[in-house]
């Protein structure tokens, strides 16, 4: 199979439509196919009463352990808030260099508010796109246009570009080339 | 800059903070290691060279502080930002006046660490390029104690080489805080006599009659009170150099007295009739006019022309703008060994406010003002807000100022205490009494963080 999937781990129902929208805007900037990914299995053991949010690391090892073994790359799309012990939240997290990455649409905006919806999405593809960035193996990027910038506000996050900058695209190429060809 | 060459050392006991913390500093591509209790920390500053240290308040053994404390002898130039879990004034406090840049209550804020991160990092890179020019420039503007490149002043130290190696007398004349004494100093230091004792008498500060005594001594019983013989500075100043300082301030009789020594080298204590020899170089100066005090009959011609031998005119700053960076450059090294506290520099924007200045005092007033700049300075870096230099604003601006809306005042006054801050929205949100919330609601709604990080 070797693709990049996309798979909802979130509390609510699946949001399909927009998990489409998220599959084919990574399949594009990556230039690698994206699948959504069916699966009803959800993440256990991450919730931190303490906190009320959930452990985002601890998301990363469920999906590393869970997801198919051929996948080249997972991303999983949450709805429930994240956080790592330092941070109040984060939007998302990955393993930088390995397969796993998570986003959560919590503080991202509302997917189901008509009039919020389209930039909510907007918003949660960039930061799908900039995790999945991570297991490629790209640090930040300094262009506060690329989707490598760190972004840890909103208006960061609007302020960027969902595709990667020119010097990030070719990081990525590289690095890629070494997981050989896609579409064979 | 290259931003691996940042290194960042996590000093924390526990495991998942280092962990989820060293994580978040390599995504932005800093180098970064981790230390779990202050020896082993302390171990990684003996062997390595570090931009930054996080570290934990909390931990066993070591805390923080004393990390913090220890970590200052060995490497003085780090960053160190204090983490805490308990918000409180106090250890922060405490944390600054060890030398801490900041401190950070967890769980952090995303946004805050990272503009921190960002801040430090962008100072490090300023202090770096001013730390490359000390050493070019200290190599080529110095003369003994004094700095400057402008080309008058070059003239100056040329002459006052020169003139160090004779026995004339030299007239040092400049407003007030343009460096007589200094370089009185310094052409004493750089003559054959540097040896010998450099003697400075102020002529303003005393009543003719002590003056005269303190120059040339007194024998027992030469007036009531003086129940012992006495040397003067001229006899102290024996085979040295004898500095009289605001020497425009003297009344006749003395200016006749001196004239009187300065012919023959020779005088006698007050009350006394043995003639005494004494090998002195003079040096005088004064910040007045001296010429047209002669022109006014103020100041006897004939003495004039006996101190006038080498005359050294020294400019004021106002007309020398370029040696403002190179003097802050000299006096906060030697202001930062005096207070025992390290200030590498100034801010962009303080050193804009200090070019901008006029500088009727001249290098004391310059001085002064970094005296005071580094005492309030939060960090290693004086800010245009440490300093208290107002601005010079038009009429019209002040009014506009003092007219404006409430909301207006608020966004100016947020601004100027997040400037202060460096940007540091929890320590602003302390300064201004409300919560972090309500700042951040303001700092958007006035879109102050555009302007901040612009
Ligand atoms: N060129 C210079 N480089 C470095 N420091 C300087 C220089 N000129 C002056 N200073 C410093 O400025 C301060 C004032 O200098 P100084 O006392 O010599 O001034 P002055 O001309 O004697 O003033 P006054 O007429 O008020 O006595 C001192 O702290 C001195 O070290
Ligand atoms: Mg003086
Ligand atoms: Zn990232
Ligand atoms: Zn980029």
């Amino acid at each position: 199979m070797h693709d990049i999937l996309v798979w909802w781990i979130g509390a609510q129902a699946a949001d399909e439509a927009a998990m489409e929208v998220l599959r084919q805007r990574v399949e594009d900037v990556f230039e690698w196919p994206a699948t959504c990914w069916h699966d009803e299995r959800r993440p256990t053991g991450t919730y931190d009463a303490g906190r009320g949010q959930h452990l985002s690391t601890a998301m990363l090892r469920w999906l590393n352990s869970h997801r198919p073994h051929d996948a080249a790359r997972v991303v999983g799309v949450t709805d429930v808030d994240l956080f790592i012990p330092i941070l109040t939240f984060v939007y998302g997290e990955a393993q930088l260099g390995g397969h796993c990455a998570v986003v959560s649409s919590a503080r991202l905006g509302s997917l189901t508010l008509p009039m919020q919806r389209q930039l909510t999405l907007g918003r949660l593809v960039k930061e799908a796109v900039h995790e999945l960035g991570h297991t490629f193996g790209l640090v930040h990027c300094r262009d506060g246009e690329c989707v490598m910038s760190r972004s840890p506000s909103l208006a960061s996050v609007d302020a960027k570009h969902g595709t990667l900058c020119g010097d990030c695209r070719l990081i990525y190429l590289e690095k890629a080339a070494s997981l050989g060809t896609p579409y064979e | 800059m290259n931003r691996e060459r940042v290194r960042i050392l996590v000093v924390d006991d526990e495991e998942i903070v280092r962990e989820s913390l060293s994580g978040w500093l390599e995504r932005d591509g800093y180098t970064v290691a981790t230390a779990q209790d202050g020896a082993s920390a302390l171990a990684r500053l003996h062997g390595e060279r570090w931009s930054i240290m996080l570290v934990d308040m909390k931990m066993p053994g070591m805390d923080g502080l004393q990390v913090l404390e220890e970590a200052r002898k060995i490497q003085p130039e780090v960053t160190a930002v204090i983490m805490t879990a308990y918000a409180t004034v106090d250890t922060a406090v405490t944390a600054m006046k060890l030398g801490a840049y900041d401190y950070l209550v967890k769980p952090f804020d995303p946004e805050e660490l990272s503009l921190m991160i960002q801040k430090i990092v962008s100072q490090q890179a300023l202090v770096r390029e001013n730390v490359l020019l000390r050493k070019v420039l200290k190599r080529e503007y110095h003369f003994r104690d004094l700095v400057s490149k402008n080309a008058a002043m070059q003239k100056v130290f040329d002459l006052a080489r020169t003139a160090a190696r004779s026995n004339s007398t030299i007239l040092v004349l400049g407003e007030s805080g343009t460096g007589k004494e200094v370089v009185a100093r310094a052409i004493h230091a750089e003559s054959p006599r540097a040896v010998g004792p450099f003697v400075a008498v102020s002529c303003a500060a005393l009543t003719e009659t002590l003056l005269e005594s303190e120059l040339f001594g007194h024998e027992r019983g030469a007036f009531t009170g003086a129940v012992a013989r006495q040397r003067g500075k001229f006899e102290a100043a024996h085979r040295g150099t004898l500095f009289l300082d605001e020497i425009g301030d003297i009344t006749p009789k003395l200016q006749l007295d001196l004239l009187r020594v300065l012919e023959d080298r020779r005088f006698t204590r007050v009350g006394g009739t043995e003639a005494i020899e004494v090998d002195v170089r003079i040096i005088a100066a004064t910040n007045r006019d001296l010429q047209r005090a002669v022109a006014e009959g103020a100041f006897r011609e004939d003495l004039f022309y006996r101190l006038n031998v080498i005359p050294i005119h020294l400019p004021p700053l106002r007309d020398r703008k370029e040696d403002v960076p190179l003097l802050i450059d000299d006096l906060l090294e030697k202001l930062s060994v005096e207070m025992g506290r390290h200030i590498e520099g100034v801010s962009h924007d303080a050193m804009a406010v200090l070019m901008a200045h006029d500088w009727p005092g001249n290098v004391r007033e310059l001085r002064n003002a970094l005296e005071r700049a580094a005492v309030v300075a939060a960090g290693t870096i004086i800010q245009a807000g440490d300093l208290g230099l107002v601005k010079p604003s038009t009429p019209t601006e002040a009014a506009a100022e003092q007219l404006g809306t409430l909301e207006s005042v608020e966004r100016q006054h947020i601004q100027t205490v997040l400037e202060h801050t460096r940007g540091n929205i929890t320590q602003a949100a302390r300064i201004l009494d409300i919560d972090r919330v309500t700042l951040y609601n303001k700092i958007k709604k006035y879109r102050l963080r555009e302007i901040e990080s612009a």
